[in-house]
């Protein structure tokens, strides 16, 4: 049996290590910095599932073991995270070209190898989020998240467009770190800790100071709203999302939405346990649920660029997870929730993936870049068929049951009116990743050739195509992983 | 067996993909289906009747979530009806420009959805397999049909898309209406367990289903997406979704709304009333204004849902026997004439009425089986939709005796009117497009000849199903009488039917 512990601490020996190999290894192909990299986290991945989840048995934990938690929700977004950054380092892999391009060193490799380590260390940080249940613990994992994406970001020095998502990107991150911040200390001046579970025990005998807690919460909202791009903490979002190296795209928007999601339900949990402030932090939960919704997808409507519909996208699925958060006094929203970012996961890193194997070839990523795909590359085409109707929603893909449990948690819980807004933005949804399907299979490619596909990205495709048909069939398997989520503070009967 | 339904037209709708023999594979795999659709009538018991065949797959233990087939005397003549249209769909199906295997599979996928929605009995794949038709659906209009494709393709696939949600919000809500220990999917355990649904939040659910379903299958005022969607795709895709797909939604009606709600489904029926008569009035009279062959066909298949609904608001076995005989007569019905219309499209390259005229005459095949299948269409004796409009329309007018001049009788005066509608619109059509002075340059067209084959097939079904509609009924009818005998929620008149 494995400690979860061990699990961080051998990412970081991983990132550390290969950061100084590759130092001492300047004249040579930095391919191989990732290979080992996706070798070292798939080993680490096959780790984690001899681990086992522990909470606290025995009384309660000291020193910095009260930061820490390893349910089985922690250990989730453990694995979740490995594999995020595995596919990550894949897909850099395919973008090495473009990577090369942006960046003049002594030779052509000179510099790119920090672009495949990196990433190693926002993976510790994602893993450390999925287990922090103190506000330090999270405060300074999410920063361990947010600088590294600053240099992932705008990490294409000669380019632009990747320097504008680079500034945008940290000025406002820092501006939401900040609020972040602010928020804690509001929590931590009324209740005296910054520990998750204390809080929770704190918040109950102080009814009268609703007002001020009920601010920090929406300041920490704010902090963590910019992660999860949830509106109106939106505005950075396509920008940066168009800008960034395609890979760092695909990260931000699976791995630092997800562990952006895991704080958010342990938050979010915390204050649903205080009886005073539950309908609050609910009401305030669904404004934000129903704008993320609206403004997402409507959005996303006339977006002709294929990273900026699915910065768009983003923000539309961020809205549908938010549904789930709104719930979250019921007992099936935390497990939708971590079903509904699985799937995301599948369907976004294989649209990424496949954006980048095809700009590549025809040098762009607007829609039109891939007219006539369907008969230029069938696979490809198909592959990225399923990506689009899984992110709308089509049954027998991840993506449906996805939202399947995210609407029966919302209707369990009555939200009808968010229920509402989720399917007619549902509609809007179809449209717009219809448009890729149709640039794909209605229109006329540009050229005839078939598009080269690397074996290592086939491969990858391949994979992820397999498990969104089988976990749009069997859910099962990451149902079971995500059962007996323990809740960090526990929730009292609310009497309502 | 049922298992084999659903795989057989996938399967070989991913070996078409693969590079085999396209028609071959894709008309073998029809046959196929309906030799085991035909062995899976034979070999259901009546006698027991219930679900037979029963394929059970746990998927969720929690949610009480499995993969669960299984037929019924109901779900029984609507898999017919849908291996009947594919094998002729497939058939009548033209040369195809560009990618061939993909038109197939596509076909195959839509009747591989009808398939598995018709043979589930779990809610969540019941409306899973439906969905998964929408996306062939989407892509055969968009690629290979007519006229103004793209617009008609983004309006049937966002209309149904919402449709369905709103449908799946439903159905959820009936899953969280049931007290804890009773939540499943499994439909026959909901029906035993009608009577636990909350009575709050019956009404809403409902509601839910009636307009999710409703707008699958293009109730008034939901209804525009259909015409033009039908004009547009290419003539299979129209035989498959006309026929078959859009019973989808009324076969929910019968199999979820009548058992678990008849309380509300009366509550509602005013409601439905004012909406049927929408479909049968008014877009009878729009149908009757159109120019063109396909538009109005489209149209007249949007006009005779009203009267299904007419037969599911009667809510009594007249009624809705007569509802579940005219979903089964007019998929067949209405599957021949867009075979017909395709024909006549690829021969003349159009479809507007003041261009055709006279084709009879180079064409007395065609125009013969088009004169039957709009006198099936219209509902004359002889045909299934004769007998299922005489019961739909007994049915609504026989539930207001209590009261009379009740809405339902009102209703179906109103509705009556249809019939001398229909009749206007298919005799106008008939006129304009075989009858008349020869536009010269059609003198030389060629009639139908092996293709004549899967026109009569439809027809032939048609007329058997007419002449002995006992056939029919007899399946249908016990398991309407079981679902309208839920106990304790309805009180209706009841009435006992005597087959032929």
């Amino acid at each position: 049996m494995i400690q979860p512990v061990f699990l961080e601490v051998a990412v970081l020996i991983t990132g550390l290590f290969l950061l100084i190999y590759e130092s001492f290894a300047q004249d040579r192909e930095k391919g191989f910095v990732a290979g080992m990299g996706i070798a070292a986290l798939t080993i680490i991945l096959i780790a984690s599932f001899f681990a086992t989840p522990t909470i606290n048995i025995g009384g309660p934990p000291t020193g910095a073991m009260q930061f820490y938690t390893a349910d089985a929700l922690a250990l989730f977004f453990k694995r979740f995270a490995l594999l995020t950054t595995i596919i990550v380092l894949v897909i850099s892999l395919e973008y090495r070209d473009v990577v090369r391009k942006f960046i003049y060193g002594a030779h052509s490799d000179a510099g790119i190898g920090e672009f495949y380590t990196i990433p190693i260390f926002t993976c510790a940080g994602l893993m450390w989020m999925a287990s922090a249940v103190d506000f330090t613990m999270i405060f300074v994992s999410l920063e361990l998240v947010t600088i590294s994406f600053y240099i992932l970001v705008a990490y294409m020095r000669r380019n632009s467009n990747s320097l504008e998502a680079g500034v945008k990107y940290l000025v406002l991150g820092a501006l939401s770190t900040g609020f972040f911040v602010y928020g804690v200390t509001w929590i931590f001046g009324i209740t005296g800790t910054t520990n998750l579970a204390q809080c929770a025990t704190a918040m109950r005998f102080l009814p009268s100071c609703q007002g001020p807690l009920l601010f920090g919460f929406m300041l920490v909202l704010m902090g963590l709203g910019f992660k999860v791009a949830a509106v109106p903490f939106q505005f950075w979002v396509p920008d940066v999302y168009q800008g960034a190296p395609t890979p760092i795209t695909a990260f931000l928007s699976v791995g630092s939405k997800a562990a952006g999601f895991v704080v958010l339900i342990r938050v979010v949990e915390t204050f649903l346990s205080v009886p005073v402030l539950h309908d609050k932090v609910i009401a305030i939960l669904s404004a934000v649920a129903a704008f993320t919704l609206l403004y997402g997808n409507l959005a996303a409507l006339p977006q002709n660029n294929l990273k900026r519909l699915l910065a768009y996208s983003s923000i539309a699925h961020a809205g549908y997870l938010l549904i789930a958060v709104a719930s979250l006094s019921g007992p099936g929203a935390s497990s939708a929730i971590g079903f509904y970012l699985a799937g995301y996961l599948m369907m976004t890193l294989l649209s990424f993936i496949v954006i980048v194997v095809v700009a590549n070839a025809t040098g762009g990523d607007d829609i039109a870049n891939f007219n006539g795909l369907g008969k230029r590359s069938p696979g490809l085409a198909f592959a990225l068929l399923i990506a689009m109707l899984s992110l709308a929603g089509v049954p027998l893909t991840a993506g449906f049951f996805g939202k399947f449990f995210v609407f029966a948690a919302a209707i369990d819980q009555g939200h009808y009116v968010l229920s509402a807004i989720g399917i007619v933005t549902v509609g809007a949804g179809f449209y717009y990743y219809l448009k890729v399907v149709r640039a794909m299979y209605w229109l006329d490619p540009a050229a005839e050739t078939a598009i080269p596909v690397s074996p290592l990205a086939s491969f990858t495709i391949t994979c992820l195509v397999t498990a969104i048909f089988i976990f749009g069939v069997f859910p099962r398997p990451i149902m079971d992983a995500l059962s007996d989520v323990p809740i960090v503070a526990p929730v009292l009967a609310v009497s309502r | 067996m049922l298992l084999l339904l659903i795989l057989v037209p996938i399967l070989a709708a991913a070996a078409v993909l693969l590079g085999a023999p396209v028609r071959k594979t894709a008309n073998g795999a029809a046959w196929l289906n309906l030799l085991i659709t035909l062995g899976a009538l034979l070999g259901y018991h009546s006698a027991t009747g219930g679900y037979q065949e029963i394929l059970r797959v746990p998927i969720l233990p929690d949610w009480h979530l499995q993969f669960l087939l299984g037929v019924d005397g109901l779900s029984l003549i609507m898999l017919l009806l849908t291996a009947i249209v594919t094998v002729a769909a497939l058939w009548v199906a033209p040369e195809v420009s560009g990618n061939e295997p993909a038109y197939f599979a596509s076909l195959l996928f839509i009747s591989a959805g009808a398939m598995g929605a018709f043979a589930s009995l779990d809610l969540f794949f019941f409306y899973a397999f439906h969905e998964l038709a929408l996306i062939p659906t989407f892509l055969l209009i968009g690629i290979w049909g007519t006229g103004d494709r793209q617009s008609a393709a983004w309006k049937i696939t966002i209309y149904l898309a919402v449709g369905s949600f709103i449908l799946l919000l439903g159905l959820i809500g009936l899953y969280f209406s049931f007290p804890v220990e009773q939540r499943t999917f499994d439909i026959t355990v909901l029906q035993q367990h009608a009577a636990l649904i909350n009575p709050g939040s019956r009404n809403a659910i409902y509601l839910a289903l009636l307009f999710g379903f409703g707008i699958l299958i293009s109730l008034f005022p939901f209804h525009t997406w259909a015409p033009t969607a039908y004009a547009s795709a290419p003539t299979p895709a129209a035989m498959m979704h006309a026929g078959v797909l859009k019973k989808f939604g009324l076969y929910g009606l019968l199999r979820i709304a009548l058992p678990l709600l008849p309380g509300p489904a009366q509550h509602y029926a005013g409601l439905l009333l004012v909406l049927l008569l929408g479909n049968i009035l008014y877009a009878g009279l729009a149908t009757i204004g159109q120019k063109r062959l396909d538009l109005m066909l489209g149209y007249s298949s949007v006009m005779h849902m009203g009267y299904i609904f007419l037969g599911f608001a009667s809510l009594n076995l007249i009624g809705t026997t007569g509802a579940a005989l005219l979903m089964f007569a007019h998929g067949l019905s209405i599957a021949a004439l867009f075979a017909i219309a395709g024909q006549v499209r690829e021969r003349t390259g159009t479809l507007v009425f003041t261009e055709l005229g006279g084709l009879a005459k180079p064409m007395p095949v065609l125009g013969f089986a088009f004169g039957l299948a709009a006198f099936a269409s219209i509902g004359l004796p002889g045909f299934a939709n004769f007998a299922s409009e005489i019961l739909v329309f007994f049915g609504a007018f026989k539930n207001g005796t209590a009261s009379p001049y009740s809405q339902w009788q009102v209703a179906t005066l109103l509705a009556l009117w249809g019939v001398v509608i229909s009749a206007v619109y298919m005799l106008r059509g008939y006129r304009a497009v075989f009858q008349g002075t020869i536009n010269e340059r059609w003198a030389g067209l060629k009639d139908v000849t092996t293709l004549r084959w899967p026109i009569i097939l439809l027809l032939a079904v048609l007329m058997l199903a007419g002449f002995f509609p006992g056939l029919i009924v007899g399946l249908v009818k016990p398991v309407l009488a079981q679902s309208l005998s839920a106990p304790g929620l309805l009180q209706l008149p009841n009435w006992t039917y005597h087959p032929y």
